[in-house]
């Protein structure tokens, strides 16, 4: 089981992190949620849970509930731009579908 | 895909809800526009990484229009068609525009607010100005790749209400949907976080491109209130340039004199060399001219220092009379934040610095400072707050919001100075027997009668259940919303019967007016606590005559002749007493009154009492008493 982020995700993210000022990492997540089932959760951590897997990727800590990680197993976080909007991309294997936007998917 | 930003803990948008909301610096010379992403205000850029959009709008033959760079480039050979600073024409009449001889364009006279003949037709500075709010629009839109709320724009804090609708106009024009306007020295003070500081009297300094402000801002309880405003609307950092303009042309002693395009080259060189100077001892200028001859020389900061000093104490005039305004001195200002991409400008931190006896706020870029500002604005009013984060009071009510009660008299139930969004709510009763509906008159102002305020509105209450004066209880509430709209309801608590109005309080009203009308209640504070004092004691005797003539034809069968006589003849007394308009004998023949009924209220109440008592339960009687006590205690107005 893992989950990473790629080189340019990690230095944004440790960007981020340090702008922040505080937070030990940054958690990811699905819920139920939105128009195909399944909405992404992307924040930081302040408080780490007992249960939560944590993955280290480029030096940046990926924390991950045992329920998401069933539906994340194998994803790699990217940063990408597009044109002038720039932000994270979730490239999950798990993924079957996703809604035209793209916010939600199943699985 | 949607790409994703990372939220807060527990706070990520659900799928389509993530609320995006942008703020506007809509300026004279440059624009810009910021929104907040993953807690941060960023402005954003074009594609090309340029963070400013020049203010200027070409309207083009073939009926295409340039926004930003391509068209400040086409300023020199197609003026007329070319409208640059557009922001100095907004909701003004061709009257109020200083200096129109000296704009290249065609300024056409129109009812309301000066327009442009174009060659496009005649454009008026909402049109011109909605032409760069759309591009910035579509800035943010691809920026974000979602949806967007709405918009805080920044105006000047000394925007009339006249300019301040144009810029509305502007955005609705525009297709933005506009949240709030904010002041442009409150959006700075935000961006500093000011808000979040201790409290105390800030300075912000804004030397712009061609305008130069000064505001005084107090913030009390994290809302900002203006003080005082001051500036000159003819010097901005483009008179450094000039100066440096000028004294290359002194030093290089040109063979012949410079061309039209010589000219916008030198002067382009000589605001690279200032900027330059910032950060470097000396900067080198150098130009090939029209003629073919060759410029080059090189600018010290001592020289640039020496020609330049006259525009920094300039600035500081403005700066000194505004303290003033504000009865305030250089040491009583707790931070001064620095605006506009002049204050980068080493001679002027240091000149500034020195009058405020303090190192200015300046680790913000000056040329973001208010976008920032007004992004964060902008996205706190989208609703995306961190629980516990205190909602932002940035706005407050200029004048009063009250009615009117019995007497021409107003009840003031929202003074002035109040935060914005804000309800009150102050209960109000009947003031005869049986009354049915009621007259609720809005109106606006410090004065305490209603002759000398402002009228807003007014609307009528019906319905309410015929009982005794003051047993009616009437809800009356006042909301104001973030934009100043304020509405009114009226609300009869028994049965529920409702009355609602909505009104502009604002509109129509100039900054001069509500300073008048501020003046006016200061002037007139005593005589209007006077007369209204007056007013008081006449209403409470119309009661107390309404009270004692409805006991009268009630139970008059509890006198003899001789004690309704007496209370007859105080009846009159205090009606002439009244007229009289002598507070004094109004209240002395009230007393007379009152003492000559003491009696006959006694009777009245055993004999409310008896009946009362008459083959009923304990808790009738209690009731019954209540109701006794409700009409011997009824006050025309209950405050809550």
């Amino acid at each position: 089981m893992s989950v990473t982020m790629t080189e340019r995700a990690a230095a944004h993210v440790g960007k981020a992190l340090t702008q922040r000022g505080k937070g030990v990492g940054l958690r990811l997540g699905v819920r139920t949620a939105g128009c195909s089932g399944m909405a992404y959760r992307l924040e930081y951590v302040d408080d780490l849970a007992d249960e939560d897997s944590v993955f280290e990727s480029h030096g940046v800590k990926i924390v991950v509930d045992p329920k998401s990680l069933a539906y994340l197993d194998g994803t790699e976080l990217d940063f990408v731009r597009e044109g002038l909007n720039e932000g994270f991309k979730f490239n999950n294997p798990n993924v079957k579908d996703e809604c035209g936007c793209g916010e939600s998917f199943h699985v | 895909m949607a790409l994703l930003q990372i939220a807060e803990p527990g706070q990520s948008p659900l799928p389509h809800e993530t609320r995006h909301a942008i703020g506007i610096d809509l300026g004279t010379t440059n624009s810009l526009v910021a929104s907040v992403r993953q807690g941060m205000s960023h402005v954003m850029n074009d594609a090309e990484g340029r963070a400013l959009v020049p203010s200027v709008v070409r309207y083009q033959e073939d009926g295409s229009v340039l926004v930003g760079y391509d068209a400040l480039k086409a300023i020199a050979k197609d003026p007329k068609n070319t409208i640059a600073s557009v922001k100095r024409l907004m909701g003004r009449s061709l009257t109020d525009i200083a200096h129109r001889e000296n704009l290249p364009l065609d300024l056409v006279d129109n009812p309301g607010m000066v327009s442009v003949k174009t060659r496009q037709g005649v454009k008026t500075p909402v049109e011109v100005s909605a032409e760069i709010l759309r591009v910035l629009n579509d800035r943010a839109l691809q920026t974000l790749g979602q949806d967007i709320v709405g918009a805080v724009i920044t105006v000047p804090a000394y925007f009339d209400d006249a300019q301040r609708q144009a810029t509305k106009d502007a955005a609705r024009l525009a297709g933005l949907n506009v949240l709030r306007l904010l002041n442009e020295p409150t959006a700075a003070a935000v961006a500093y976080g000011l808000d979040n500081s201790s409290e105390g009297v800030y300075a912000v300094y804004d030397l712009g491109g061609g305008t130069f402000d000064i505001s005084i801002l107090r913030l009390t309880r994290g809302v900002f209130e203006v003080l005082a405003t001051g500036g000159d609307s003819a010097l901005g950092g483009d008179d450094f340039d000039r100066r440096i303009y000028c004294w290359v042309l002194e030093k290089a002693q040109l063979k012949s004199p410079p061309t039209i395009e010589d000219t916008a080259l030198l002067l382009l060189r000589s605001r690279e060399a200032k900027e330059y100077l910032s950060t470097h001892p000396e900067a080198p200028i150098t130009a090939r001219l029209a003629s073919g001859e060759v410029l080059d020389v090189t600018i010290d900061m001592a020289t640039f220092a020496e020609i330049s000093q006259m525009l920094v104490s300039k600035t500081l005039q403005p700066v000194k009379k505004t303290l003033r305004d504000a009865g305030l001195r250089p040491e009583d200002i707790q931070g001064v934040v620095m605006v506009g991409g002049a204050t980068r400008i080493p001679l002027i931190q240091r000149a500034v610095g020195e009058f405020f006896k303090q190192e200015p706020l300046n680790n913000l870029d000056p040329d973001k400072v208010v976008a920032l500002g007004a992004a964060i604005q902008a996205n706190l009013l989208a609703g995306n707050r961190a629980p516990g984060e205190d909602w932002l009071l940035l706005d407050v009510i200029p004048l009063s919001l009250g009615l009117e009660t019995m007497g021409g008299l107003v009840e003031k139930v929202i003074p002035r100075n109040s935060t914005l969004p804000v309800a009150r709510a102050q209960e109000f009763t009947t003031y005869r027997d049986g009354q049915t509906a009621m007259m609720v008159h809005v109106v606006q102002g410090e004065r305490e009668l209603v002759d000398d305020g402002r009228s807003l509105a007014r609307f009528e209450l019906r319905g309410i259940p015929p009982m005794v004066a003051g047993a009616a209880r009437i809800r009356v509430t006042f909301q104001v919303d973030a934009d100043g709209l304020l509405s009114v309801t009226a609300r009869e608590q028994t049965t529920g019967v409702e009355a609602h109005v909505e009104v502009k309080p604002s509109y129509g009203l100039s900054d001069d007016q509500i300073t008048g009308m501020l003046k006016a209640s200061v002037d007139h504070a005593r005589d209007d606590a006077q007369t209204r004092a007056l007013k008081e004691t006449q209403v409470d005797a119309q009661r107390l005559i309404e009270a004692v003539r409805s006991a009268l034809t009630e139970d008059r069968h509890l006198l003899n002749e001789n004690e309704f006589q007496l209370i007859e003849s105080d009846i009159v007394k205090l009606q002439t007493a009244s007229l009289s308009g002598n507070r004094r004998q109004i209240t002395i023949a009230m007393d007379d009154l009152d003492a000559d009924c003491k009696e006959f209220a006694g009777r009245r109440m055993n004999q409310a009492v008896n009946r009362a008592l008459a083959g009923k339960t304990i808790d009738s009687v209690e009731e019954a008493m209540h109701d006794l006590h409700q009409v011997a205690n009824a006050p025309l107005k209950e405050k809550k």
